[in-house]
């Protein structure tokens, strides 16, 4: 959100620079008398991840305030809405061979990776509006403002490690795109579905939806999602960080039980 | 049927590990080994991270040791002065291997180590096994004279070192060096494959330090239950990698297929036993090493930094 007020601000300013030349309200998105705007609810701001969870799809409902009937009905509006994880850093390896075997040899750590991000949209992403507008709005995986850790380090070295690891993450099922996962349900109700995928990383998690009317951007909102492990595990792998050493004795502890009850079990001498 | 293993973070099915455990359990059953060589290997097999795999597989060897021991126990093969001292040799062995382990994970270097060590050990012990099971096999089926043993008294450059200690219950005198450097070895492989060590344990009693063979066995899954539960707390305390849930499944798999495999090992005969057993820890070596060599799928990996 921080990161597009420079653009919001600049957008409100050319509007009030040419108020007159605003007479056709198609080929100009920036009408000041019909400020649109987007809205989105999740049902819940947390999900749980229980034993058994192989993946979901999280829904998200939306609405679109003030449209214009007209491009309404010409299908003209066009909504984005993207689910962010957490940014943690990432290091990147490259194998390579010696000695005919496959091994880590290059490498390169990136400090802000989002864990996940998936997007829905409503047409394919090119059709909405023209590249330079996703990269100004950081819009889209290829879009993502990924910091490497040593910014002196050779551009094309970086780059490519940044593109593998766009390719790993689509191949892990973390980065998506779900083209028409955003649907109109009526003038101004949408629903959005995005997936998330089993190994869906805990956390805060950001979703943030984005209208364009004519390619042009009009509006964000966004709303906060937890994603925490349930009950049983959650209470495990939080044992596990805060209380290692207890951790540890315990499943010793456990193992030993385990071998006893064997043999009382299955006793055999 | 689903489970989420906590700290893997990752959904696996229940019923693959438990058919692992009990497997692996069936074997270790038969063949009177821990079974850690074999459930690492799987577990990698199985896209468990090898970092999880290994800290896991060593919590999964106290179950396993700690039923067998508890049996030698109570027949009183077990030499509790040899196992101790092995087992100071193995607390230093495995602190040493836990610093590395964690070193070569921030190096990204972590899983090649691990799968060039296995290859090692596993193609060096099985391949000297099958030739020795095959001897035997021959020998028994020829009739032949049985195998030169050596004579009793006769001694190696291993009795000539100094500290010497009188080991009572194995009937041994023998220097300390060799007896903790051995433990430190086991403690070492210990904390970076996940093993308890026993198939390189035993050998190593029997031929270089002559332990008699009825006390062997129980003191190595002595040694091994202390040593193995140090490097899951200490893995557990530097690394956070052990995962009880994963280790959990595979004990009461692994729990229950022994019982199955020591029936099943009475009627086998013991070269035939051998021979099968160094066939199997072959086939994983070959498989580990094989993964080596293929270009994998993708060149790219990504792990977690902390910076």
């Amino acid at each position: 959100m921080r990161r597009h007020l420079p653009f919001l601000a600049l957008a409100a300013a050319l509007a009030l620079a040419m108020p007159a030349a605003a007479q056709d309200a198609v080929q100009n998105p920036l009408q000041v008398q019909n400020p649109e705007s987007i809205q989105i609810g999740l049902s819940t701001d947390r999900i749980a991840i229980t034993a058994d969870f192989t993946g979901a799809d999280l829904t998200i409902f939306g609405s679109l305030e003030n449209a214009d009937p007209l491009i309404n009905r010409q299908g003209r509006y066009d909504v984005i809405v993207v689910l962010e994880g957490p940014s943690r850093p990432v290091v990147v390896r490259k194998k390579d061979r010696f000695l005919g075997m496959w091994i880590n040899m290059e490498s390169e750590t990136f400090v802000n990776v989002p864990v996940s991000y998936s997007v829905a949209t409503t047409r394919v992403m090119q059709d909405i509006t023209d590249p330079n507008n996703y990269k100004q709005l950081a819009l889209g995986a290829d879009n993502l403002h990924i910091e490497p850790l040593d910014k002196e380090g050779n551009p094309a070295t970086i780059d490519a490690f940044e593109a593998a690891l766009r390719e790993r993450k689509t191949a892990l099922g973390l980065f998506s795109v779900r083209v028409g996962g955003v649907e109109f349900l009526s003038q101004s109700l949408f629903r959005a579905s995005l997936p998330l995928s089993p190994n869906v990383p805990v956390g805060t998690h950001k979703a943030r939806a984005f209208l364009f009317r004519n390619g042009v951007f009009i509006k964000e909102n966004s709303a906060q999602l937890a994603i925490v492990k349930s009950g049983f595990e959650q209470s495990l792998a939080r044992y596990a960080g805060e209380h290692s050493f207890f951790y540890g004795a315990f499943a010793v502890a456990l193992a030993m039980l385990t071998g006893w009850l064997g043999r009382v079990i299955f006793r055999r001498d | 049927m689903g489970i989420y293993l906590p700290i893997a973070e990752l959904s696996v099915n229940v019923f693959v590990l438990l058919a692992m455990g009990a497997a692996v359990g069936f074997l270790s059953g038969m063949f009177g080994v821990g079974g850690g060589f074999l459930i690492t290997p799987l577990l990698i097999f199985y896209n468990i991270p090898p970092a999880i795999a290994v800290a896991t597989g060593a919590n999964q060897v106290i179950a396993s040791s700690f039923s067998g021991a508890l049996a030698h126990f109570k027949r009183g093969t077990l030499d509790f002065k040899l196992g101790t001292v092995l087992l100071g040799g193995g607390i230093v062995g495995s602190t040493v291997g836990i610093y590395v382990f964690s070193l070569l994970r921030d190096l990204g270097q972590l899983d090649l180590f691990i799968s060039l060590l296995y290859v090692a050990l596993l193609g060096s012990v099985g391949g000297l096994m099958l030739v020795e099971s095959v001897n035997a096999i021959r020998l028994s089926r020829g009739a032949a004279t049985p195998a030169t043993l050596k004579k009793p008294g006769q001694h190696n450059w291993i009795h000539r070192l100094p500290l010497k200690m009188r080991f009572r219950a194995s009937k041994l005198f023998v220097s300390v060096i060799p007896v903790i450097a051995l433990g430190a070895g086991i403690g070492f492989l210990s904390s970076i494959m996940g093993v308890g060590g026993g198939f390189i344990m035993v050998p190593a009693l029997i031929y270089l330090l002559k332990v008699p063979t009825n006390v062997v066995v129980g003191t190595s899954l002595f040694q091994i239950i202390f040593v193995a539960a140090y490097t899951t707390v200490v893995h557990a305390s530097t690394n956070q990698t052990v995962d009880i849930v994963l280790a959990f499944v595979l004990m009461v798999g692994g729990v229950a297929g022994a019982q199955y495999g020591a029936k099943a090992g009475q009627k086998l005969r013991g070269e035939q036993l051998r021979a099968l057993l160094a066939i199997l820890v072959l086939a994983v070596a070959l498989r580990l090493g094989f993964d080596l060599f293929v270009r994998p799928s993708s060149l790219f990996s990504l792990a977690g930094a902390d910076s």
